[in-house]
């Protein structure tokens, strides 16, 4: 009797179901991998693209600049200049996958196991999602985020809170925090507050204040008046500097109303909830891609796919990890698919039949022959910059033909700073690693002043990383949308590298 | 075990909210690319969608970034080295090259390329009735065509004879005969034989023999009772009228073209030639446009001609009317066809020309016409020395004549977009005055 588990490129969802316990066997048993549990979506590729202008989530609050994102797709997509993506993945529990109801019963197959295993695994191990983000509580964050700002809306107008969101998305880079750990959000916490807060409004409501002279402001905000004298206290209360300026704002900006320090939150947390997968765009990837790959190998060896189909999928899976040449009309940057899979790859290479290269660079796992216990201890404790800088072989840049080139103002020429050899290999290591490093190409913008004494003059200042300065063309503009959150004068300085 | 969910038939559109609001973001902006479009695009195709580009201005979303050409230095590592090694030197191309980070920056939207995406037919739509000032209320209504059908509407209890329904009737005579047990002819015919066959064999029974005749009659009269078809059986086929929109018909657009009618002038008057074929695209099946250019001597032309060539001469407006008598004489019978005709102008024709065209109008083609809107198109500096509806050029005084006398001619002079709505105004009001009763 015939073991395969499907002929043709039809799917019903009884095949996917069959499908999805052969992946899964090979998945928890085979390669031991450690997932939350799966919710898989069948949807159409209209909800595909209503999906991607909402950062791929659910839920989201309503902003245009999501309509925007969704404009572009669907011209690009109606005019056949792009093609969707077959899943998208959400780091929740349980794991939510979609599945376009396009694909051939062979992709369903590599996109289970490359979504439901791979991105599974590393979302539920990785420590930095572990540390930062919080899968049981985002849908139920979203969620109430999007009713919030609704009803902000409903209350306050729309303009009024899509010029808050505006402001908020200006620096939303600028709105996580990097080094600090971040208190997790949850639902049913902030629900509590807010309840808290509103009621306290209401008690504590006297309209005689309003006729004060000079009492304008929302007296409720988290920033009550303060006397000239307590300036001093409340400066040290702001713990200066302060690396996320969404935060800062919320907590500390004197002309924001309660409400709007609730969206600038809601942005922030937003923000941080993305901030990890920026950092392991590589990693996440190579995972997805060496687990798809392995266990779509396993269920041809065992005989329960056939040989069309694995052609398939080698066929999709090669150009997922094709890499263009820097001078190809392809081109278009170092695709993370393809060399978070070669390094992983080689890992497993490396741990079964080391070359003395090998032995010579990798000596903790060279010819350790158990490639599993060293994949996962990757996938849990790096991220891109350090996975790089400890795992990239001299093999994978050799095969990669990885060359840096520095580029200084001053230069008429750009310089070939090390190519794949071995006076090269240690040196375009580190430039590559560097390059994965958030914090050097997205600005690094801290609050360092805050004159609440005087005119109160907020100071940011712009760290340079290797002496690359601002962009002129949206400094004034962003500045001006952190004039509109803090009320007041804003100035930013550059400071020289340190 | 996994949970498998069909979210296929969930609504879609879940991002029709934030598109509505990018829209409304960059109003300004789109409007003016539709209105570019407009002298572009075909007097019938204007309103399908269409892809815009807009200028990225005011939905730029601004972020903090890096600036690498003007100043300090980074490294950068490209994959597919071919014959470099350490220490080579490349010529710097004279504008930045982006290298890798293309994406990036255009998906932060802080490139400069104007952004494009394709608008619906509703948004355009919008946008164009927006510029023309439209009550909301004609955004949808449409006139009422005063053509009738005869459509089935049931049964009913009363009607002519040929239009009895047989089998309803049969059925409801058929029930009532059984619910009403009337005899059938079988049993009577049966008892009858039993009875000749009794008087054959024994004419002394007369016992048994008044029991059988007692018996046949008291049926046959049961049978008169409950007769085989009753009043209360009959049913007709009921057909109601219902009004249908005449599915063809054809709009005639009619313009001088004499050196007198500038781009501006030709501008306003393709609006209104839109704004016409737009009302009667909604409501027909099929819509012919036929064009017709005049200056002199009148000729049917295509599009483009009519907008874009020019051509020298006299101004003859009687000529147009001819010819279009003539076209309508040849290809448009009035019986199938809705006509309609929309003419602008700049007001100037020969001395004694107006009256011959009135003569046309009168006894030729407004006993023809569904509609006929004329326009005058005039500058501004004009428009305040005809104020009044009255004074006028030799043609408006003698269109005016016409519009007396028929209540579906109508005469505009419009110097701006905006003017040119309120020429469709009374066929509307019309309608809504209707609807109300």
């Amino acid at each position: 009797m015939s073991k395969l588990l499907f002929t043709g490129s039809e799917w019903d969802f009884q095949m996917l179901q069959n499908v999805f316990a052969a992946i899964e066997d090979v998945g928890l048993n085979d390669l031991k991998l450690d997932v939350y549990p799966n919710q898989i979506e069948i949807i159409s590729s209209e909800q595909m693209l209503d999906a991607y202008s909402a950062h791929g989530m659910p839920l989201m609050y309503q902003h245009w600049s999501f309509g925007k994102i969704f404009a572009r797709e669907e011209a690009m997509y109606s005019k056949g200049w792009q093609a969707l993506a077959y899943e998208i993945v959400i780091n929740s529990n349980p794991c939510i996958s979609y599945l376009m109801e396009e694909n051939t019963m062979t992709m369903q197959a590599l996109v289970m196991a490359h979504a439901c295993f791979g991105h599974n695994h590393f979302f539920k191990n990785n420590y930095l999602f572990r540390q930062w983000t919080n899968a049981e509580a985002i849908l139920d964050y979203l969620a109430f985020s999007k009713k919030y700002i609704a009803a902000c809306e409903e209350k306050y107008g729309a303009e009024q809170v899509e010029a808050i969101i505006d402001s908020a998305h200006a620096i939303m880079e600028q709105g996580v925090f990097r080094y600090r750990r971040p208190p997790r959000p949850s639902k049913v916490q902030m629900e509590e507050k807010l309840k808290k807060r509103r009621a306290y409004e209401e008690q504590s409501f006297n309209d005689l204040w309003r006729t004060l002279p000079g009492t304008a402001r929302d007296m409720s905000a988290d920033m009550a008046l303060v006397d000239e004298d307590d300036a001093v206290g409340l400066h040290a209360q702001m713990n200066l500097p302060e690396e996320n300026l969404i935060y800062f704002l919320e907590k500390h900006s004197p002309v924001l109303k309660s409400w709007q320090r609730e969206v600038l939150r809601i942005v922030r947390n937003v923000a941080q909830y993305f901030y990890p997968q920026m950092q392991t765009k590589v990693m996440n990837e190579g995972c997805a891609t060496f687990v798809h790959h392995y266990i779509m190998n396993a269920l041809y060896d065992r005989g329960q796919i056939s040989e069309g189909s694995i052609l398939e999928f080698l066929h999709s899976h090669s150009s997922v990890v094709m890499q263009p040449g820097f001078d190809d009309g392809r081109y278009y940057g170092i695709n993370p698919y393809a060399l978070g899979f070669a390094m992983m790859s080689d890992i497993k290479r490396i741990s079964e039949v080391p070359t003395e290269e090998d032995r010579e660079w990798f000596p903790e796992f060279a010819g350790k022959g158990d490639w599993r216990d060293v994949l996962k201890h990757a996938w849990a404790n790096y991220r891109d910059e350090s996975f790089i800088q400890q795992y990239l072989s001299p093999k994978v840049m050799r095969d990669l033909k990885l060359f840096a080139v520095r580029d200084s103002t001053e230069d008429p020429v750009y310089t070939v700073a090390a190519i794949h050899n071995d006076a090269g290999y240690r040196k375009l290591r580190t430039s590559l690693a560097r390059l994965y490093d958030l914090s050097t190409h997205q600005p690094d913008v801290q609050v360092v002043g805050a004159n609440l004494a005087g005119d109160r003059t907020l100071t940011l200042r712009h760290h340079r990383h290797r002496g690359v300065p601002l962009a002129n063309a949206t400094k004034d503009a962003v500045l001006k949308h952190i004039k509109l959150l803090w009320g007041y004068n804003v100035v930013l300085e550059e400071a020289k590298e340190d | 075990m996994t949970n498998f969910i069909d979210r296929r038939l969930n609504p879609k559109g879940k991002s029709l909210a934030n598109r509505q609001r990018f829209i409304r973001r960059a109003r300004a902006e789109i409007k003016e690319a539709v209105q570019k479009t407009l002298k572009d695009r075909t007097v019938s195709d204007f309103a399908k969608n269409q892809r815009v580009s807009i200028p990225t201005k005011s939905t730029k979303e601004p972020r903090f970034r890096h600036d690498p050409s003007a100043g300090g230095d980074h490294e950068r590592v490209l994959p597919g080295n071919k014959d470099f090694i350490e220490g080579d030197q490349i010529k710097k191309p004279r504008s930045g090259e982006a290298g890798g980070r293309g994406k990036d920056a255009s998906s932060a939207g802080d490139g400069e390329d104007d952004f494009s995406f394709t608008l619906s037919q509703d948004e355009i739509l919008d946008l164009f009735f927006e510029d023309l000032e439209l009550p909301n209320l004609v955004k949808t209504t449409l006139k009422e065509i005063k053509t009738f059908t005869w459509r089935r509407a049931g049964l009913t209890t009363s009607g002519s004879p040929n239009q009895i329904n047989l089998v309803r009737t049969m059925r409801n005579s058929f029930g009532r005969r059984l619910a009403m047990r009337r005899p059938k002819v079988e049993d009577i015919e049966a008892l009858k034989q039993e009875l000749a066959a009794c008087m054959a064999a024994d004419p002394r029974d007369e016992a048994r023999i008044k029991v059988l005749a007692e018996e046949i009659e008291a049926l046959e009269h049961r049978r008169k009772w409950v007769p085989f078809l009753d009043p209360v059986d009959v049913r007709f086929n009921s057909f109601q009228q219902q009004p249908i929109p005449t599915s063809r018909a054809v709009m005639f657009c009619l313009m001088d073209v004499s050196g007198s009618m500038g781009e501006r002038e030709k501008d306003l008057a393709k609006r209104f030639f839109m704004l016409l074929h737009l009302f009667l695209k909604r409501r027909y099946e099929r819509l012919d446009i036929v064009f017709i250019r005049h200056t002199h001597d009148a000729q049917e032309v295509d599009e483009h001609t009519f907008f874009y060539s020019r051509q020298s001469g006299g101004t003859i407006v009687s000529t147009a009317l001819e010819e279009m008598k003539k076209i309508v004489h040849e290809r448009y019978a009035t019986g199938e066809w809705n006509i309609y005709a929309a003419q602008a102008s700049d007001g100037y024709t020969q001395t004694g020309d107006a009256s011959h065209c009135v003569d046309l109008l009168n006894e030729q083609l407004m006993p023809i016409c569904q509609y006929y809107a004329y326009i005058e198109i005039l500058d501004e500096r004009e428009m305040e020395v005809f104020s009044s509806e009255e004074s006028g050029a030799e043609l408006w005084r003698a269109y005016r004549s016409v519009a007396k006398g028929w209540k579906n001619f109508a005469t505009k002079r419009i110097a701006k977009p905006q003017d040119i709505f309120p020429v469709f105004r009374e066929l509307f009001a019309k309608d809504g005055a209707e609807a109300k009763s």
